[in-house]
């Protein structure tokens, strides 16, 4: 009875707790936003007409990623906008025209041509963000191959999972982190047949079996002809995990510039003169998607940061570089609320016209928070990996639900459904049930296949919708709410973490029996890794092992990969071993439960 | 009796990254270089070692001065003049 008194004022805590942040025109008297009618824009929608806003290659041969990013800008009356400011680590900045982007890009589309790289093949890039990075993701589509992003604080055996899956053939990084990181495994990646180095300190790389960077590029033509692209030519491949197995590699289309272009505009209102900072890495989707390509194709200036999160620093760099549209991270927000308004008062950030975030659900707070720092709400979005682009958003002009991602964009239809006992799924039409969020095919930017697996590919297709693994509400006035991964993959600090790769490299010690894998709730990164592992007979529990086991992790994985917490299970008196299924499957929603301290469930399928 | 504070400091810094990053050569560490690159450190590990330090030596470090905590060198600075001996 009290139980039930104690959740009923619970909810009306939480419905009137958040009272729904209201939009007027008040907010936007300099610049309309492009999404100013969300009902008129999505009626008015189609994605043809969207194309029409890109050019498509000269001479009618086909549509290039690049060139609508670079080139058709340097070829007219935005070839000497500030395309690109880099800020390196010490402060010091590199500044990139549309026209000089253009050069370079075309020099590195030379290099590969002159290596002999194929069009379709794969270029990795493996570095920091610096302007090489920018570079390299741009020439190679230009060249018409496949760029691949790796994030630089992986450890080896992502690296090398990843680039054995896509068969890289090419590789761009930095002579420290080829010598820490890859020099190590490149015995196991025959594919790759060129590797180029950046040199540390700008210095020239002289190591066996590369090339320097900087030198293949001087010696390039910086006159390049595209040549002819189709739509669905593949152009990125993008990483992320699953529950099982090895990471996937999600691939994308030159047609999916449609929907970076679209969804830069409508989604982050990006308007030509804007300075437009997305902190993201482009070792994820997000550093790529709104990183490189949509503020490009929407002729803006793109700000890139060398350095990590550091809330005075990102506040100099808002007020400085005068930033008018942010798009960061839940992570970053809530480390940004610790150090509390005063910190952030300190610097005159008038020029911010609009925030967004996405990575993981944000908070209501963190949106209510962002109201009094910034005078300016954040914005939560949400897509993924696989749908190359933002698929649901708070708008500029729409009103905010603090805790909600928003509606679908235009051209984006969207359902909650749920599985039927026959294996096809039904739509759940009313509000507030809980169900799987899906999407129905067909946007532009749409991933066409995981690499090299057109099982795992076609299972992710039920009746006509794509099915994205996480589970949400829809409210009554088309609002969407995230409620959780319907599988077992971990979101930590605003990515993606597949618990098997976790638990196949804690497998590998010689004291673990078997490991299990869980993300346990966390108030900064939404979610952390946490381990349990169960030890062979005769192995006894200490400190000085899970301190070994930690280091052999993140030596293996990297810091963002490898668990932050390691459990042996005999300390737990209950729990005398890894709770598994019938199949030998570990059960990590059990583990989760236990460490939850929340009611276990069906434990039918449990051995014993 | 101020060089035994640093030394104690110095110890218990060395201990917090032990920890954190128990596969690290820490006699190797450089001390102008910054921790996060020498350690593979990501944000949540630098925040857990800023914790961790508050809880070991009793400073209070705000937000705004996480940066100062960088370097080896600069943590053993901004510990050793914000730390209480005497308490």
């Amino acid at each position: 009875m009290v139980r039930a008194l104690h959740s009923a004022r619970f909810e009306r805590v939480h419905i009137m707790g958040w009272r729904p942040i209201i939009k007027s025109r008040r907010d936007w008297e300099d610049v309309v936003p492009h999404l100013h009618d969300y009902a008129d824009v999505r009626a008015a929608f189609s994605w043809e007409k969207a194309f029409k806003e890109l050019d498509g290659l000269p001479g009618g041969r086909g549509l290039n990623i690049a060139h609508e990013a670079v080139d058709r800008h340097a070829d007219g009356l935005r070839r000497d906008h500030l395309a690109l400011r880099w800020i390196g680590k010490t402060g010091e900045t590199q500044d990139f025209t549309y026209a000089r982007l253009r050069e370079l890009t075309n020099r590195f589309a030379n290099v590969l041509q002159q290596l002999g790289v194929g069009t379709g093949n794969r270029v990795y890039a493996l570095t920091g963000r610096i302007p090489a990075l920018y570079v390299t993701a741009l020439g190679t589509l230009k060249h018409r191959g496949v760029f691949c992003p790796l994030f630089s604080a992986f450890g080896p055996e992502p690296l090398r999972a990843r680039l054995a899956i896509g068969e890289a053939g090419v590789l761009v990084t930095t002579e420290a982190l080829y010598q820490r990181k890859v020099a190590g495994i490149r015995d196991a990646l025959p594919h790759l047949r060129h590797v180029l180095l950046i040199g540390d300190n700008h210095r020239p790389s002289h190591v066996p079996g590369t090339l320097d960077f900087h030198l293949a590029m001087e010696q390039a033509s910086d006159r390049y002809t595209i040549g002819p692209t189709a739509q669905e030519d593949p152009a990125l491949l993008h990483f992320t995990s699953g529950t099982t197995g090895t990471p996937k590699g999600a691939i994308h289309v030159h047609q999916a510039v449609v929907a970076h272009h679209t969804t830069g505009k409508l989604a982050l209102d990006l308007h030509k003169a804007d300075v437009f900072w997305c902190t993201a890495d482009p070792g994820w989707i997000t550093g790529t998607s709104y990183g490189i390509i949509a503020p490009l194709t929407n002729g803006v200036t793109s700000l890139v940061v060398e350095e990590e999160f550091d809330a005075e620093r990102w506040y100099r760099i808002l007020q400085d570089e005068r930033v008018t549209v942010w798009y960061s991270a839940p992570t970053a927000i809530r480390m940004m609320m610790k150090g509390g308004v005063a910190p952030v008062h300190k610097y005159n950030l008038s020029a911010l016209r609009f925030l967004a975030s996405v990575g993981e659900p944000l908070n209501p707070e963190a949106v209510v928070w962002s109201l009094d720092a910034f005078g300016r709400p954040f914005h939560d979005n949400w897509w993924q990996t696989e749908t190359g682009g933002i698929m649901i958003a708070n708008f500029a002009a729409m009103d905010i639900q603090p805790g909600s991602m928003g509606r679908p964009l235009p051209g984006i239809e969207a359902a909650i459904v749920r599985n039927t006992e026959e294996g096809s799924v039904e739509v759940i039409t009313d509000p507030d049930m809980q169900g799987e969020l899906a999407l129905r095919p067909g946007w532009p930017s749409m991933f066409r296949g995981y690499w090299n697996e057109p099982e795992r590919y076609r299972k992710c297709f039920v009746d006509g919708w794509y099915l994205t693994g996480d589970l949400a509400k829809r409210d009554k006035d088309g609002y969407y709410w995230f409620v959780g991964r319907a599988d077992d993959v971990i979101k930590t600090s605003g990515h993606l973490v597949g618990p098997f790769e976790v638990e196949s490299v804690l497998m590998e010690h010689q004291a673990v029996a078997e490991a299990g894998v869980i993300g346990k709730p966390d108030p900064i990164a939404l979610e952390l890794v946490k381990a349990f592992v169960s030890l062979k007979d005769g192995v006894e529990p200490s400190e000085a092992l899970r301190r070994e086991l930690l280091g052999h992790a993140r030596s293996r994985l990297g810091a963002v990969v490898a668990p932050k917490e390691i459990a042996f299970l005999p300390s737990l008196p209950f729990l005398p071993s890894l709770p598994k299924t019938r199949s030998g499957k570990i059960m990590r929603r059990l583990l989760k439960a236990r460490e939850l301290g929340l009611p276990e469930g069906d434990t039918s399928t449990l051995e014993n | 009796m101020a060089a035994q504070t640093e030394e104690v400091i110095r110890q218990t810094v060395i201990r917090v990254l032990g920890e954190i990053a128990p596969e690290a050569d820490l006699a190797t560490l450089k001390l102008d270089v910054s921790l996060r690159d020498q350690l593979d450190l990501d944000s949540m590990d630098f925040l857990n070692f800023v914790i961790a330090l508050h809880q070991s030596l009793g400073v209070d470090i705000p937000e705004g001065d996480y940066p100062k905590l960088a370097t080896l060198n600069g943590c053993l600075a901004y510990l050793s003049s914000h730390s209480h001996p005497e308490v």
